[in-house]
């Protein structure tokens, strides 16, 4: 009982020394003080695991360059949105207003995307978006403070459907998926370019999100197409894995996908029947770049165990946020300026490769084509195919993409094309 | 017809474990007059306890023993130090049990961590049966066979033994059948222990197929709901047909119409409801 007093005493020595000595070195009232970030993601509840992989890659960044940027340090407040739109608002109300952040990172969901959007171009508060895909934030209903450093639904499907007819030489393919946006995004990109190139899609399964038995699905995939096309994510796509081995469709129709179907964030969960199934997307942590390779062994001496999209989606968001903070000097208080300063960032060295943001803030990158096989005991999805610089927009020309509307649960390509 | 019969088989899987799960909880609710939220909490630690014991002895038999026996003995403790605390005070008891089900999440998050997984089949029970373009995977017919067994010894237990016969009058009127001699705190303690195993066994027999994940506790616990009313609060028959009801129009509501699956699934909850309110088998 004795002690109390004098480690009170000397914890308060310390935090007023800490305070002299950063005055006295930086001498700047406004670098004196750290700068503060917002992070935000489900951190309980069923999206529980994708939530901590992105947290980690975003802590991961940080740790390597000690919380510092620009000449300060970097405060960080993590909140739980609990994959609910409604609270993941009243989270960001209350790091902006409360917290006073100066700038904001994460969210998972579309639907939490799309809640934060028009409160964060109230306040003026940039947010870095490592994850959210959902296609028209860059596109149709752009928002100003949000800087989009992940992907678009649709983008490594457009690169699919094209691979899928022109090189697997795919006619006829079924795809069943997640009804909700991020479905019909990927789902509509695959499609589009896919009948552009003279394949067909010759139907449609839509499964709600809560659908943990997929044989009423299953049961209705017609058994003379050439492929399979499936996007799952998280458990649904682990069930979906085991249950289509467990129907015998396997053996008879190829299964290719979405590259969250088989993302490392369940991959390690699979079995044997995950072998061979064919997916795009904008990362694999089998990626045998250096810098790849330095951010797997990284993330697996931390976190025991192999990083999936997420982790490195917001390992990268992060490392963009210090790149702009670094460009701006660590001037963060301007905030328009560091808004201009993120859209203006270009990184070549990142685990998933280069990255720079087009016109309309997404990200330029390569799109991946992967394979799952099993590697030392361990599966991964291993890259077959690189298709370098692919845009939101793929071949298109961006204004008369923009005019085609949104890809929708009904989506019926045009007919000129 | 082929198309017929597959989604028959498949309606009938979903019934199997639905009755699995619901006949604990409608067992519990007719003794207790209990509204166990905490039910799917069961069925959730059930899985989770069997993939520890199996991934260390790569035993499904043991791992399902463990699982049983492990949520019976956490079930009877809930009831005996929690919920009887607040006998006939059902809203105490159901708020109780909603609190139980918020601490098992956790706790299985904080342990287990939230990555999905899934049992492996038993080596026997793997692939599927094919016959004239029928294409049925063995182990669910293994899990239907299952909850027939089960649904039989329960049955038996019911009407053909003493600790039956002590149930039923339990069920009719706690307070007369107290007054006989009958000890009712004990009998309420195990029908929750032995509704919390059924469930563990569920989630064990699901296992191989819908794995274990965050967020399973709250997945099968409004069907096992539907089917409680459908067949009447309270009776393990009602419980039988009602799983069997809810399970093929699920199925064939999700395949034919699945822009309508909520409402082919609770449309004959509404209709059994409207004619008959107290459930098809319920006597409450």
């Amino acid at each position: 009982m004795k002690e109390v007093p004098v480690k009170l005493s000397t914890s308060v020595v310390v935090v007023v020394f800490a305070l002299l000595a950063t005055g006295v070195v930086v001498g700047q009232s406004a670098a004196s003080v750290p700068i503060k970030v917002g992070f935000i993601a489900p951190l309980s509840g069923p999206y529980v695991q994708n939530g901590r992989d992105i947290l980690n890659g975003f802590l991961l960044y940080l740790e390597e360059i000690g919380y510092r940027a620009g000449g300060r340090q970097i405060d960080v407040v993590v909140e739980d949105d609990e994959a609910i739109p409604a609270v993941g608002l009243t989270k960001a109300r209350k790091l902006v207003e409360r917290d006073k952040v100066h700038l904001m990172a994460g969210a998972l969901l579309a639907s939490s995307g799309y809640a934060l959007a028009p409160y964060i171009d109230s306040m003026h508060i940039p947010m870095v978006f490592p994850v959210v895909s959902s296609d028209d934030l860059t596109q149709r209903r752009r928002s100003k403070w949000i800087v989009r450093t992940g992907w678009t639904s649709s983008q490594p499907n457009h690169v699919f459907g094209e691979y899928a007819a022109r090189t697997l030489k795919l006619k006829k393919v079924a795809t069943i998926g997640l009804d909700y946006a991020f479905g019909w995004e990927s789902v509509g990109g695959f499609q589009r370019t896919f009948e552009a190139e003279g394949g067909k899609i010759a139907q449609k399964i839509w499964c709600p999100l809560s659908v943990h038995d997929f044989a009423p699905y299953l049961a209705q995939i017609s058994r003379d197409v050439d492929a399979v096309y499936a996007l799952f994510l998280g458990r649904a796509a682990l069930q979906f894995m085991r249950q289509y081995q467990e129907y015998g469709l396997k053996d008879r129709v190829p299964l290719i996908g979405s590259g969250s179907t088989t993302d490392e964030h369940v991959l390690p969960s699979m079995g044997n029947e995950a072998l061979g199934v064919i997916t795009a997307l904008h990362y694999s942590a089998a990626l045998a770049t250096p810098s790849n390779k330095s951010f797997v062994a990284a993330y697996r001496a931390r976190y025991n165990k192999v990083p999936s999209y997420y982790s490195e989606s917001m390992y990268t968001g992060a490392k963009w946020f210090v790149s702009a903070i670094e460009a701006r000097g660590g001037n963060v208080e301007d905030s328009a300026a560091l808004l201009d300063a993120l859209r203006k960032v270009k990184l070549a060295d990142l685990p998933r490769g280069p990255v720079e943001l087009d016109d309309y803030g997404s990200p330029v990158e390569n799109v991946y084509i992967r394979k799952v096989e099993r590697v030392n005991g361990e599966l991964q999805n291993t890259v077959i195919e690189t298709f370098p610089k692919v845009s939101q927009f793929w071949k298109y020309n961006p204004a008369d993409y923009l005019k085609q509307p949104l890809y929708s649960r009904r989506y019926i390509p045009p007919p000129t094309e | 017809m082929i198309y017929i019969i597959t989604q028959t088989l498949n309606g009938l899987f979903s019934a199997a474990l639905l009755f699995l799960i619901a006949s604990g909880l409608t067992l519990v609710f007719g003794v207790m007059r209990i509204v166990n939220i905490a039910h799917g909490s069961f069925y959730m630690l059930g899985v989770y306890v069997a993939y520890t014991i199996v991934a260390r002895t790569h035993s499904l038999f043991l791992g399902t023993l463990a699982a049983v026996s492990a949520v019976a003995a956490a079930g009877f403790v809930v009831e005996r130090l929690f919920l009887r605390r607040f006998a006939s005070q059902p809203l105490a008891q159901m708020m109780m049990t909603m609190g139980f089900a918020l601490l098992f999440r956790d706790a299985a998050f904080m342990i287990w961590g939230g990555d999905p997984f899934t049992l492996p089949y038993p080596s026997a029970l793997r692939g599927s049966i094919e016959a004239n373009d029928i294409v049925f995977p063995m182990y669910r017919l293994f899990v239907v066979f299952v909850a027939a067994v089960v649904g039989v010894v329960l049955w038996a237990l019911n009407e053909k033994t003493l600790i039956g016969a002590k149930l039923r009058a339990a069920v009719d009127d706690a307070e007369m059948a107290a007054g006989t001699g009958i000890n009712v705190a004990l009998l309420s303690g195990l029908v929750f222990a032995a509704g919390a195993g059924l469930a563990a066994f569920g989630g064990v027999m699901g296992g191989p197929i819908l794995g274990g994940y965050p967020g399973m506790d709250l997945d099968l616990l409004p069907l096992a709901f539907v089917v409680v009313i459908i067949g009447g609060m309270g009776s393990l028959k009602g419980a039988l047909v009602g799983s069997i009801v809810v399970g093929l129009i699920d199925n064939f509501g999700k395949a034919l119409v699945p822009e309508l699956s909520y409402f082919t699934l609770f449309a004959p909850m509404v209709i059994v409801l409207a004619i008959k309110p107290t459930g098809l088998y319920g006597r409450v």
